[in-house]
């Protein structure tokens, strides 16, 4: 993904060394239970739904963690903050995170 | 200082209740105003207004809004822009709140404080609701009220909302004057802030972080409950029974209140019908308006049964859930999960189905759930059901105390959900190609359904439909009386006298038409009224035989006079006819507000109408086939 086609929020684009030198690690990509946090929201797409995802809580160095998936992988049940959402893959894949350490 | 003299308007201030969905708000709004709501819509817009009035404990009187739940206020669905414009003072009819109460989930300030920020910043006077502060203590969260109102710069007071005297602080803190009046010092501070979402989560994780509050506490009853809710195999199981039990009850547990409005039905008839001489009024008042009325009201118990369901799984937490459970099989259709609570609403009744879309925020999906919903079988569509199950299908219990009757309601259900699926995938094909889904739901935690906010929920929808039969129904059997009474039939003429009268000639008329789906003229006639309300069908037919039959029948004599004169085939057709027809005026009206035009309810009314032609033709005609003549 380009600097270009990376959204965080209100304009600004986290500028994070350690986010830029390893592969990015997606949010459905993300194993069950494994405990990680928000990096920034990658929707070059869909303006509207980076908004959204960091309107309900999706924004930079928010704790998160996949909860369960649903028959077949999709949807997913996400912990963030102390909310739980239910997400779809593609939206998940919006999300570049990174693990907790 | 404009604000002190909104406070001598006639009407009283006005309070809003704001807050992210699932903060307990709606249920704070019932512990404070109890019965005294009234339901309408915005102007302008079928987003649902509730407004309701309550005093304070120094006895004045206040009046107060419960605008939809919203996680910001850059508005994202047409429910979350009524909050915000409303907000802001800019929507139609409705006047700028006086004080904003912020309805807040004491075990989610994580996110449920970024809307206060955001509230604080549009400078109305402002008070925080910590509700469900109590769930919050027992998950062992400490919150230091004074100091969040120290670092808010807002009054603060806890609420249990499920508790009798759980408001009774914000009552008492409503009494004091000072904040009624516009914050000074929260205007100041909000201008430093900037106004994006991520400042503003910024600013509440360092007000948590000071209080000593700011780790993420989860819900493990909730996520132990969802391990197997959600469960990919366990889950639809469970969802399967879930809706098959609600769906016996409606017609088990309606019996016994069924039978005492039929046998007051028929009581009141007989007596005033001694009281009044023969002639026109009495048949107006038993045969017309008794026997009508009464043949509606006594779906009463079943349609609150089914509501009665919808709102215990909506308060605990369980709908999200089948929501998630289904969204892979909307998917295959080109839905999402969100459009099952509208779809579910829409057994009940498509209007408030058709209105719960607009929380779906994608366009194309919020108009195939639209269009779908008149498929998913409304309760008006159970008295017709009901009376021809009653008629056709013999009471029998199978294993397992399951009756025979409900399996046939069952596949009825069944037959308009498949429509409705044949439908979206077949719009899927059409409009959907290569565009990218969302879901983006939350999935509150589990609570316990409080009996006070499902029997609130419950008189909402009974004076709704009551309100039905007192306005629409009445009005539309009387006409129907009318049209089957004149002109009075010919002397010395045979038969029945409505045969004679408009309704004959426009049921014989109609019957043309009908005929080959199996429909003989009495039905065509009560198809007529049944627009305006698919349930006066029921009552039109009790009109039509009542004063076609040369007896003392009434319409309580319906059902053995039908299961006579029908054959089994025409059941079945008319059944297959119910399941799509779109036999309901107020919902295509409703589709028309919804879209802003024409288009979209004519072609509904259009597809609706071949769907229900093509399915009542095959019904009638491989019933005939098999014998069920």
């Amino acid at each position: 993904m380009t600097r270009n086609g990376s959204l965080a929020f209100a304009g600004h684009v986290l500028d994070d060394p350690e986010s830029r030198s390893t592969v990015p690690l997606t949010l459905d990509a993300l194993g069950p239970r494994v405990p990680a946090s928000v990096v920034d929201i990658v929707a070059p797409d869909a303006l509207e739904r980076a908004r959204w995802l960091g309107e309900i809580g999706f924004v930079p160095g928010e704790p998160l963690m996949v909860m369960l998936r649903g028959y077949g992988g999709d949807p997913l049940v996400v912990r963030i903050g102390a909310s739980t959402f239910a997400l779809r893959r593609s939206e998940a894949a919006c999300v570049r995170v990174r693990l907790a350490t | 200082m404009n604000q002190a003299v909104v406070h001598l308007h006639r009407a009283g201030p006005l309070v809003a209740l704001v807050g992210n969905p699932n903060s307990g708000k709606t249920a704070l709004f019932n512990q404070l105003t109890g019965s005294r709501q009234k339901v309408a819509n915005y102007a302008g817009v079928t987003v649902e207004r509730k407004e309701g009035r309550f005093v304070t404990r120094g006895g004045r009187a206040l009046r107060m809004l419960d605008l939809p739940g919203a996680y910001s206020l850059h508005p994202r669905s047409p429910d979350e822009r009524i909050t915000s414009d409303v907000l802001f003072g800019r929507a139609a009819a409705e006047r700028r709140p006086d004080l904003v109460v912020c309805v807040v989930d004491a075990t989610n300030l994580r996110r449920n404080l970024r809307i206060v920020l955001a509230v604080r910043r549009l400078g109305l006077p402002c008070v925080v609701a910590l509700n469900m502060n109590d769930l919050a203590q027992r998950r062992g969260i400490a919150i230091d009220a004074e100091r969040l109102e120290a670092e808010l710069h807002l009054p603060v007071v806890p609420t249990v909302a499920v508790r009798s005297d759980g408001a009774d602080a914000l009552r008492a803190l409503l009494d004091d004057p000072s904040i009624w009046r516009r914050p000074s010092i929260a205007t100041s501070a909000a201008a430093d802030a900037p106004p994006d979402t991520r400042g503003d989560h910024a600013a509440v994780r360092d007000i948590l972080a000071r209080l000593g509050i700011d780790d993420a506490v989860p819900h493990v009853a909730s996520d132990r409950i969802d391990d197997v809710v959600l469960h990919p195999v366990a889950g639809p199981l469970i969802l399967a029974v879930v809706m098959f039990l609600m769906f016996q009850a409606v017609f088990a547990w309606a019996e016994v209140p069924k039978g005492a409005i039929e046998a007051a039905t028929a009581w009141l008839g007989h007596v005033i019908g001694d009281a009044l001489p023969d002639g026109r009024l009495r048949s107006l008042v038993v045969d017309g308006l008794i026997a009508g009325v009464g043949g509606v009201i006594v779906f009463l118990p079943q349609i609150l049964i089914l509501f009665f369901f919808i709102l215990v799984l909506e308060e605990s937490g369980y709908l999200p859930r089948a929501a998630f459970l289904l969204d892979r099989l909307m998917g295959g259709v080109g839905l999402s999960g969100r459009s099952f609570i509208p779809l579910l609403s829409s057994f009940a009744c498509a209007i408030p189905g058709i209105m719960a879309a607009r929380t779906i925020a994608d366009p194309r999906d919020r108009l195939v759930t639209m269009m779908i919903a008149p498929l998913m079988t409304c309760s008006a569509r159970l008295p017709v059901y009901a009376l021809l199950i009653g008629a056709f299908v013999p009471e029998r219990t199978l294993a397992l105390g399951v009756g025979l009757q409900g399996i046939v309601l069952f596949a009825l259900y069944v037959a308009g959900i498949g429509g409705a699926f044949v439908v979206a995938w077949t719009l899927k094909h059409l409009t959907a190609q290569g565009r990218v889904r969302t879901l983006l739901m939350e999935l509150p935690s589990y609570h316990w359904p409080t009996a006070r906010n499902v029997a609130i929920g419950l008189w909402q929808r009974a004076v709704v439909f009551m309100r039905r039969v007192g306005t629409i129904i009445l009005a539309l059997t009387v006409l129907l009386w009318f049209l089957s009474s004149f002109p009075a039939p010919p002397p010395g003429a045979t038969g029945a006298a409505i045969q004679h009268s408009f309704a004959g000639m426009l049921g014989h008329a109609l019957a043309v038409v009908f005929a080959p789906i199996g429909f003989n003229w009495q039905i065509s006639i009560a198809l007529v009224p049944g627009l305006a309300a698919r349930e006066v069908a029921v009552s039109a037919l009790g009109t039509v035989y009542a004063l076609a039959a040369t007896g003392d029948d009434t319409a309580q004599a319906l059902t053995p006079l039908i299961a006579h004169d029908w054959s089994l085939a025409t059941a079945l057709s008319l059944l297959a006819w119910y399941v799509f027809a779109p036999q309901c005026l107020s919902t295509l009206a409703t589709v028309k507000r919804e879209t802003g035009g024409w288009r979209m309810p004519l072609v509904m009314a259009g597809y609706l109408f071949a769907l229900a032609y093509a399915a009542s033709f095959a019904t009638y005609r491989i019933a005939l086939l098999l014998g069920a003549a």
